[in-house]
């Protein structure tokens, strides 16, 4: 390298290559980045899981008091045949001292029948309650085992680590007597 | 040009890599910290790549082991399961696959290298001994990936490899019994061998790649060999491994993501055997077996040899006599380039073994041709070229070795990269040799042989190819009108008429018209109740005896993959539902309850003429003529056979233009890095 050389021809010469190096590198990075897509989407649901999602149930038997599980995408659904007491005690709860306010109304169809997802929003246990004798807890819902939420008899969460409501499923009535899930 | 140990500026790295010294050692591994000869030409590729597709087949193996369920029952279903609803399903599978037959391609040419440049040679043995037993682990696994999708091809590869080892009777009466017994855990092949067969697969990679690491640690012990196949004589000689070497490795990935990358998403199916489409069959083996075309060579040595000992002895020698090389080969003289005579046998063996895997791939009794009354046929060809095969290694070799008299070699490492466009073309023809050979030839000269049928123009084929939605809608309409009437096709779900162009009403519509049993009920009876868009088309039949007391005692053959389990896929299917009705020829035959068809393995087929004009009134108002009904069904079934391949087109053509351009600038990149040495010079 002689110094009349101009020294910008060497800096050119440089900036070239690594303008080169850096476009091939920046392209290879998002090559990839795109590939890793893919490897990730494939533990997503799958479409033949996607689509069992309803479930029809036959409440007919379902007496006022009793309450029966029934299984939607693979988890319980609680299907639960309020008495006129527990639908009052639901309603007459003041919304807004609750962890998660929301209405009674606005977690049911019709007021004698609750249909809630019986996973516990903490950490996914199955709370006790749906069975006579089973432990309710002292709002008289659901009580889970594991680490001692209470819900309420709208399955609103009142008492115990759980931050949300047990979620409603969407679902229709499709008569009287037949709910579909899903 | 020196190279340098490792030696961080970074505070962070230099604490660090003082505790674990990784950093050092992937820097001398695979760095700058590597000194590798200035000469290596592109042959030199083959070894990364080959790393590169062991990562390709474990990573998309692992994934695979997620959805596959190693169960004789639900293996082939989980299969198309993996193909049909598991997002991306297609793309892993099609990669898994064909990234075997990539991975063995590559392992070939960089063993073929080794043989050529004499990498083999003192003091590169131990290295050559790794890599051959790296060669070894890979057939064990490529054999038993193959069982798992519990195809026919699978179920007959299994329990012929496995049988190989009963030739052991032959010498301790009783003993080779009781090996295959104890690798199959049963009086034949079933449930268990597919358990363990899935473990070991799963397990074996990992060994292999334990091997690599012992093979690239004895590599950096002597160091590269080089096409001179002359030592290094010193820092002038040599250039680091990073950037060099890296630029150039990278290049190559790039030239051979693009082949991998044409089998993924073009011709995924190239390299396989249409049986495999076909369930496991414990009773029936198929009319001809083929192995993989990766062990094609040393299927046609087996098959060579009348005697069952001799045979299994000499395609297991034909394998581990490649462990001799460096004792049977008696010259000095690395390189090829330097020895005229040992460079004339290599590519004769090389033609040999091409020659071998095309014979391999050819059922035992084609004639190959015939002069006057004599016939050739396959096996004849085949023994000429297997005694040629040992021949080269137990005579040629070594005597060449003793007798040539090597060029005088060069003082050191010449200064120039060596051109590779000779290289590049071989290495081309070594690619496309083993897919060509792969396919049968036709037949037609006898009359009870099948026709080849007449090729078709199909819009789905081709790169860009889509199917013709309003035929495939009139297509199910056929199938559901008449084809169902015997034949099921178990992994169609009603949701899937969403596909092809149906609204969610009309396919729950369609859905409603079919009763599936639900159950059981709170009474604990089951129950019949319309189908909905989750369920599967319920058989025609219960079950396969059923189907087979209605039809005469022929089982008319599940429908849902039927485009790619035959031969000719639509062409013959649409053949054969066009030439019912012809007139047999004279003299034959046709059996009580059987109808000719020239399309058909042996001319006469058990299911009566299926269609007939105007038998559908479709719903689009075209004309049912026969021929109309049967392009149309044949498109619907093709699409059942591979409803990702417009999605697979799609990709194809995305993911392709990005390689090309990726590759261009890839190739670049290395030629300004190479420049560098140019620059010096």
């Amino acid at each position: 390298m002689t110094t009349s050389q101009p020294a910008a021809e060497q800096g050119d010469g440089r900036s070239r290559r690594d303008f080169l190096l850096i476009a091939t590198s920046a392209l290879g990075a998002v090559g990839a980045a795109v590939t890793l897509w893919p490897l990730v989407d494939q533990m997503n649901p799958s479409a033949d899981i996607l689509a069992l999602s309803s479930t029809e149930v036959d409440i007919a038997a379902v007496e006022t008091g009793q309450a029966i599980t029934v299984v939607w995408r693979g988890q319980p659904v609680f299907v639960r045949h309020r008495t006129p007491e527990e639908i009052k005690e639901a309603e007459d709860v003041k919304v807004a001292d609750l962890r998660d306010p929301q209405p009674d109304t606005e977690r049911v169809m019709k007021p004698e029948w609750l249909i809630v997802l019986g996973v516990c929003t903490h950490l996914g246990c199955v709370p006790l309650g749906q069975k006579q004798g089973e432990k309710r807890g002292d709002y008289g819902g659901w009580y889970c085992p594991c680490h001692g939420s209470e819900y309420d008899t709208s399955g609103r969460i009142r008492q115990g680590p759980a931050p949300a409501n047990l979620p409603v499923p969407p679902y229709t009535f499709l008569d009287a007597t037949h709910v579909r899930i899903g | 040009m020196a190279t340098s140990s490792f030696q961080p500026t970074n505070k962070l790295v230099k604490w660090f890599d003082k505790q674990l010294p990784i950093l050092s050692l992937i820097h001398g591994s695979v760095g700058p910290g590597y000194p590798s000869p200035k000469n290596l030409n592109y042959w030199w590729n083959f070894g990364s790549l080959a790393g590169f597709f062991l990562v390709v087949q474990i990573l998309t193996g692992i994934i695979l082991a997620m959805h596959y369920v190693p169960q004789s029952d639900l293996a082939f279903d989980s299969v198309e399961h993996i193909m049909r609803d598991v997002n991306y399903g297609w793309l892993l599978r099609y990669m898994h696959a064909n990234g075997a037959s990539m991975f063995f391609l590559v392992v070939y040419i960089h063993i073929f290298r080794g043989l050529y440049y004499g990498s083999y040679k003192h003091p590169r043995e131990v290295l050559w001994f790794l890599g051959l037993i790296i060669y070894l682990l890979m057939m064990a696994t490529g054999f038993m990936g193959y069982v798992l999708p519990w195809g026919q091809m699978s179920f007959w590869a299994a329990k012929v490899i496995t049988n190989l080892f009963s030739s052991i009777d032959l010498v301790i009466p009783g003993v080779g019994t009781s090996i295959v017994q104890w690798l199959w855990g049963g009086f034949s092949v079933g449930e268990p061998t597919l358990n363990r067969f899935f473990s070991l697969h799963y397990l074996l990679p990992f060994l292999i790649v334990g091997v690599v690491i012992l093979h690239i640690w004895a590599l950096h012990i002597p160091g590269s060999n080089n096409p001179l196949g002359i030592d290094v004589k010193g820092p002038q000689d040599q250039l680091p491994f990073h950037p060099y070497y890296t630029a150039k490795d990278m290049f190559g990935i790039g030239v051979a993501m693009i082949v991998f990358a044409i089998l993924v998403f073009y011709e995924p199916n190239l390299l396989g055997h249409t049986d495999n489409y076909i369930k496991a069959n414990p009773l029936q083996t198929p009319p001809e077996i083929v192995p993989e075309w990766y062990y094609l060579p040393f299927y046609a040595i087996l098959r060579s040899i009348p005697n069952k000992l001799l045979g299994v002895i000499a395609l297991f020698t034909s394998i581990l006599i490649l462990f001799a090389m460096p004792w049977l080969d008696r010259s000095k003289v690395r390189s090829a380039r330097f020895r005229p005579v040992y460079k004339v046998f290599f590519w004769c063996l090389l033609v040999d073994v091409l020659v071998l895997g095309h014979i391999g791939s050819k059922p035992t009794d084609t004639i190959l041709f015939q002069i006057g009354s004599v016939k050739i046929d396959y096996v004849t060809f085949g023994q000429v070229f297997t005694a040629y095969y040992f021949l080269h290694f137990f005579v040629i070799v070594p005597l060449v070795g003793i007798f040539e008299k090597p060029k005088p070699l060069p003082e050191s490492i010449s200064k120039a990269v060596l051109k590779a466009g000779g290289a590049a073309a071989v290495a081309l023809l070594m690619l496309v040799a083993p897919m060509t050979s792969h396919k049968a030839m036709a037949q037609e000269d006898s009359s009870t042989e099948a026709l080849t049928p007449p090729k078709q123009q199909w819009p789905h084929h081709g790169p860009f190819g889509h199917y013709d939605r309003a035929a495939v809608q009139r297509g199910f309409q056929v199938y559901k009108e008449v084809c169902h009437t015997c034949h099921s096709l178990n992994y169609f779900a009603f949701r899937n008429l969403e596909q092809i162009g149906f609204s969610e009403a009309e396919a729950k519509a369609v859905a409603q018209e079919f009763m599936v049993e639900d159950g059981p009920n709170d009474d604990g009876d089951m129950f019949m109740r319309p189908a909905r868009l989750a369920d599967h088309m319920p058989p025609p039949f219960p079950n396969d005896q059923a189907a087979k007391a209605a039809n005469g005692g022929a089982l008319p053959p599940d429908l849902s993959v039927i485009i790619k389990a035959r031969e000719h896929h639509e062409d013959y299917v649409y053949a054969l539902l066009t030439h019912f009705g012809e007139e047999p020829p004279a003299g034959m035959k046709i059996q009580a309850g059987l109808n000719y068809n020239p399309y058909f393995a042996g001319r006469q087929i058990a299911m009566p003429p299926p269609l007939q004009p105007e038998l559908v009134d479709y719903a689009d108002g075209t004309t049912a003529t026969l021929d109309q009904e049967a392009h149309d069904v044949v498109t619907f079934l093709a699409w059942m056979s591979e409803p990702k391949l417009e999605a697979r087109h799609e990709l194809g053509f995305r993911v392709m233009a990005f390689l090309i351009v990726f590759t261009i600038l890839l190739y670049f990149t290395k030629k300004r890095i190479w420049a560098r040495v140019k620059d010096k010079e």
